[in-house]
């Protein structure tokens, strides 16, 4: 009877040994098309709903506006009358006559001037106020009552100062988008964990170093949400500012049709403003989750 | 006896509006070089505060800290921390988590390779070398905790300053974790303060172990000196007699004489 005991010994004991080995296998990898079957699943259920939403939103606009006499026009007239203006968006007629790329490519060059000042300056401005007390003491009222200042309102001043519109509007988009970007930095900068700095002392880094090496990537959520928010505000304020002051650019168009009675244009230029301002703020986002890759909580 | 480090008169006094705590009292203590010296309170005694007075990130009220008969008021790699909870910058990898601070400390004595070739040694010293290339997001506790060790360990320092390093780790991580600062300790000769609040832990690691009164005005109560040979085994300890009655001192001065009161 002491036989079988020992077999049950050696078999608890087996397992365990070849256990090691199966552990550290990979698991299978799937089929292929089973990869591809189930990234076209995932890809459907984000595509879909709002394609029907579309289409469903684009019937009942086109049921409500087809009577006679109704004031906006149908999608169908929409394409009708547009359709110049989709298949070729590159002619240049001279003068403000020009394709929808040109106006575009105009407000989104105003943008990136305006819009790269004001990170510049607004991160500045934040790691300032986040690292000083004193200096948030001083400005951070100051900010908080300026910010509240509607983009439009900077205009007429701005045109006062410059004498110009393109370096007024480009100011508009500056003054815009800068409060978020230095709120949120500042918010950032203020938040480092005290281990960090801790770390920064003890190895001595020098404040150039600490900016560097801690400060900027420690605080990078955050000045990455203040960019994204500002990217937002600065295309809203260059439409405006742009309607007013003429020339190239997608907000005088708008205003432009609307002055001829183009209804039809004014909808194709805000659908290409929506999705330029949503390519923007992907971009931001994109940007930032790639440059605070490993940042976030660990 | 020239001290290698010395605590002198060290007072602490926090000052938060009208209201003022004092947080240490009076502490005097000598380590000698190669020591290993561990500090054990309750929670809120204030021996936190006391390494960081010994870190320099606090200064102390009254009194001062003596490394080699220099003062030393401001932090600085001679006196390099483990922190209890790690404090890897989670957007460098390991490597470069230890290379900021031999970058730093090394910056004039040795070339770019050397200083390479010492992050890998000090991170083989704690067998992280394999994960050099891994962000601490990607790691367990324990080997952030070896890496925090590693980067300490790099810069040199006088003295090692352990914040309860083993503190947020699991018991068999932990128990790795202590043998493995223990053959560095018995290879590298660092002199080394930990703080912890952990019994077995002090007497296993320590030559001397100082006990802390309860705070507030937190005194140094009775130091106790650990006879035990080097190295040390943790399995053989558990039935040592000296082991069990060093033990028996400890846990007698935390629970018997200064018992731990809930603060009102």
């Amino acid at each position: 009877m002491n036989m079988p005991a020992t077999k049950i010994e050696v078999e608890t004991a087996a397992p365990a040994a070849i256990a090691a080995p199966v552990v550290a296998m990979t698991p299978r990898r799937p089929p292929r098309s089973e990869t591809y079957a189930r990234m076209a699943r995932e890809t459907a259920v984000r595509v879909i709903p709002p394609l029907v939403v579309i289409a469903l939103l684009t019937v009942v606009w086109e049921l409500v506006c087809r009577r006679a006499g109704s004031a906006l026009p149908p999608p169908s007239k929409v394409f009708k009358d547009t359709k110049e203006l989709i298949l070729d968006p590159f002619f240049d007629h001279g003068g403000i006559d020009k394709g929808l790329f040109w106006h575009l490519s105009a407000s989104l060059q105003r943008v990136a001037l305006g819009y790269s000042l004001s990170a510049i300056a607004g991160i500045a401005l934040g790691v300032l106020v986040g690292q000083s007390v004193w200096a948030m003491r001083g400005l951070d009222p100051l900010f908080q009552v300026l910010r509240t200042i509607p983009p439009l309102a900077w205009l007429p001043l701005s045109l006062a100062a410059f004498r110009d519109g393109q370096p007024s509007a480009i100011f508009v988009i500056f003054i815009t988008s800068i409060w978020p970007i230095i709120i949120n930095t500042a918010v950032g900068i203020r938040n480092i964990p005290q281990d960090y700095r801790n770390v920064a002392a003890v190895v001595q880094l020098n404040p150039l170093e600490f900016f560097g090496k801690i400060m900027i990537p420690a605080a990078a959520p955050y000045i990455f949400t203040g960019l994204r928010i500002g990217i937002g505000l600065s295309w809203l304020a260059i439409i405006a500012a742009e309607m007013l002051i003429g020339g190239v650019g997608i907000g005088f168009f708008i205003w432009d049709a609307w002055n001829s009675s183009h209804i039809s244009e004014i909808i194709l230029a805000l659908f290409y403003v929506g999705i330029v301002g949503f390519v923007l703020d992907r971009l931001i986002a994109g940007l930032g989750k790639m440059v605070t890759r490993g940042t976030a909580q660990n | 006896m020239a001290a290698y480090l010395k605590l002198d008169h060290i007072d602490k006094i926090f000052t938060r509006g009208a209201a003022t705590t004092e947080v240490l009292k009076d502490i005097n203590l000598t380590i000698e070089k190669g020591e290993y010296v561990s500090i054990i309170g309750h929670s809120g005694c204030g021996k936190s505060t006391l390494l960081n007075i010994i870190a320099g990130l606090t200064n102390a009220t009254t009194g001062g800290v003596l490394l080699e008969n220099r003062e030393v008021n401001s932090p600085g790699p001679d006196r390099a921390v483990v922190f209890q909870n790690h404090s890897l910058l989670p957007w460098l990898t390991v490597y470069e988590n230890v290379r900021l601070g031999v970058d730093k400390v090394f910056a004039g004595t040795k070339t770019k390779a050397e200083r390479d070739a010492w992050v890998m040694h000090n991170l083989n010293l704690v067998q992280m070398a394999h994960a050099r290339d891994k962000r601490p997001s990607e790691i367990s506790g324990g080997m952030k905790q070896r890496v925090g060790i590693a980067r300490a360990l790099a810069m040199e320092p006088k003295v090692l300053l352990l914040d309860e390093p083993f503190g947020a780790l699991d018991a068999l991580t932990r128990a790795h974790l202590q043998d493995s600062v223990m053959a560095l300790h018995q290879k590298l000769g660092n002199t080394i303060l930990m703080i912890t609040h952990d019994v077995d832990e002090a007497v296993l690691l320590s030559d001397r172990i100082v006990m802390m009164t309860n705070g507030p005005s937190a005194r140094i109560g009775e130091v106790l000196e650990v006879p035990l040979a080097r190295p040390r085994k943790r399995l053989e300890l558990a039935t040592n007699s000296t082991y069990l009655k060093c033990r028996h001192r400890v846990l007698e001065f935390l629970y018997e004489r200064h018992r731990f009161v809930e603060a009102a």
